[in-house]
């Protein structure tokens, strides 16, 4: 429903879209994200973000899929939609300007996987420390660190 | 109180208020954990605020990829740690959507009847540690006199007073204890007349009202837009509960209603909180006595492991067990969103599996988060004093936040 028109207001908008366990996800191209989120917030009543996140298909490309699980108050529904972005262009326009409550959880997205969020008020880390090296939520970010060796204490 | 402005109108003109930057926490008594707001004061008002999280980061998220889906309920225990059968009856609901499974109606009513004395327990802590914040110091006895007892059901049914981990991916985890309808009936029987004496305590107490009431106040839609859910949102208006809205592990078959209120403001959540510990009594009653008889498992031999008798007399059950304990069991690929209704609001589990035994991404959408976002539109342009009754009222934990 939903899918139909975003496709019909904004074309080229939606690449693909899939039903798994009664959920619908809609894969939206990344250069019009706001323009899809704004469309979906003003005209179908998607006025909540219930959150954004990522997941990192490492070693595929284009590599991180950001998710945002959008939902409806009235009448009820709730709709994912998913972009893909590439490694080494890790970035994608915020939606804050649309959700302010997207702030927290897009950086939460740049500072455990590296994604930036261009024009985001206020890009810094959330949850590791200021200074800190990597994006723990990344595929390639070891689980376990080198073994600290007591004998050259 | 409640009266923006009141302290900077009495300052004298020569003595205009000068700006500050108060840092409250991490470590301060009203923070309950380890939050650092910062407030830019003018005067007594608050002209900014802002919250700065993160010291409480474990890496649950990454922690999931590295476990068998049934090892990670254990983990969902700690995220919020004042309702982790919540947590873990998210994290089962999500795994099992992915896996298709069945649940049978026994274990479903199981889960509610428990899933109410999580929430009755998380608002009897909120509701302690609130009006302690606020100066009401022997409502947290009362409520914590309370809480003990359901500890207590809760060790009965797992054999753990906080990080219970009993609902297990298809069912539970034991068998229900012997018992443990004349626990739970004792308690749920008594109960409304404990509630009836928290309110005689505090909901017609002045001091109460002067600090609650007009506080903490935002716009609805502000709200929303910032990422609020629950208790905070039917405090202001909105008939939304998860429960009713969306229900799960058979919600629908429960009478009870959604309080709301229309101020928006402390006073308005604590009356919502304390009616929802009234329906919640009213959820275990119904399911105490109405407790469907059968199996406390899903029929999923390839999920659930196999009846501990079965295991030495039938060869497949065996096989069953031996597989499931070494490399778990594959869940088909594909990914879910499941959302259950916390003690804080919507508490949500995006799980994507790619096939494996293992999840692939975990995702935790945790009601405190979006709540302690939408802080700065209720204390901004307030006093300070006003800002811990604020911050008290949106029922933060801060493993929720962090995870």
């Amino acid at each position: 429903m939903s899918e139909n028109a975003v496709a019909a207001e904004i074309p080229g908008a939606v690449l693909g879209s899939s039903v798994h366990r009664g959920q619908t996800s809609l894969e939206i191209a990344p250069a019009q994200i706001v323009e899809v989120c704004r469309f979906l917030k003003d005209q179908q009543q998607f006025t909540r973000l219930s959150g954004v996140t990522a997941v990192d298909w490492y070693p595929t490309e284009p590599r991180f899929e950001i998710v945002y699980l959008l939902h409806a108050l009235e009448p009820n529904q709730r709709l994912r939609l998913k972009c893909r972005v590439p490694s080494d262009r890790a970035e994608i326009d915020s939606v804050t300007g649309v959700w302010p409550g997207a702030n927290w959880y897009e950086r939460e997205v740049f500072d455990l996987f590296g994604v930036v969020f261009l024009n985001h008020p206020d890009l810094r880390r959330i949850m590791m420390p200021e200074g800190w090296d990597g994006h723990p939520l990344r595929k390639d970010y070891p689980v376990t660190g080198p073994k600290y060796d007591y004998t050259q204490e | 109180m409640s009266e923006p402005n009141a302290n900077v109108s009495e300052t004298p003109a020569d003595t205009a208020p000068r700006r500050m930057t108060l840092n409250m926490g991490p470590q301060h008594p009203s923070t309950h954990g380890v939050l650092r707001m910062m407030l830019e004061l003018e005067g007594e008002t608050i002209t900014k605020a802002g919250c700065d999280i993160g010291y409480l980061h474990t890496g649950i998220e990454k922690e999931f990829e590295a476990k068998l889906y049934q090892q990670g309920v254990t983990l969902t225990d700690r995220i919020d740690y004042l309702c982790p059968l919540i947590n873990n009856l998210c994290y089962c609901l999500a795994v099992e959507k992915l896996l298709d499974l069945e649940i049978p109606p026994a274990a479903q009513w199981m889960r509610v009847m428990l899933g109410e004395l999580t929430r009755i327990n998380s608002h009897l802590v909120w509701l302690g540690t609130h009006s302690m914040d606020l100066g009401a110091m022997s409502v947290f006895l009362y409520c914590f006199r309370e809480r003990e007892e359901i500890l207590k059901i809760f060790e009965m049914f797992s054999g753990q007073r906080m990080m219970t981990s009993y609902f297990r991916i298809g069912g539970l985890a034991l068998e229900p204890p012997r018992g443990w309808q004349q626990a739970v009936g004792k308690f749920i029987d008594a109960f409304p007349s404990h509630v009836d004496e928290y309110e005689e305590l505090l909901t017609k107490n002045p001091i109460w009202m002067r600090r609650t009431k007009g506080v903490g106040r935002a716009a609805l839609d502000d709200l929303i837009a910032h990422g609020v859910t629950g208790p905070m949102l039917r405090a202001a208006g909105l008939n939304w509960d998860i429960r009713k809205s969306e229900p799960y592990s058979s919600y629908e078959k429960f009478d009870f209603d959604v309080p709301t209120r229309t101020e928006g403001d402390v006073y308005a959540r604590y009356q919502v909180r304390v009616e929802e510990l009234r329906q919640s009594a009213r959820i275990v009653k119904q399911a105490l006595d109405g407790m469907p008889a059968g199996p406390w498992e899903a029929d999923a031999p390839h999920v659930v492991l196999p009846d501990r008798e079965k295991m030495k007399t039938q060869m497949e059950a065996l096989i069953y067990h031996f597989k499931i304990v070494t490399e778990g069991f594959r869940v088909p690929a594909g990914d879910v969103y499941q959302v259950v209704e916390s003690p804080r609001g919507e508490m949500g589990y995006y799980v994507v599996s790619d096939g494996t035994a293992r999840p692939y991404r975990v995702f935790i959408h945790g009601p405190s988060f979006g709540n302690l976002q939408g802080l700065p539109k209720m204390v901004e342009g307030r006093l300070v004093a006003d800002a811990i009754a604020a911050l008290g009222s949106t029922d933060f934990v801060l493993g929720d936040v962090d995870r």
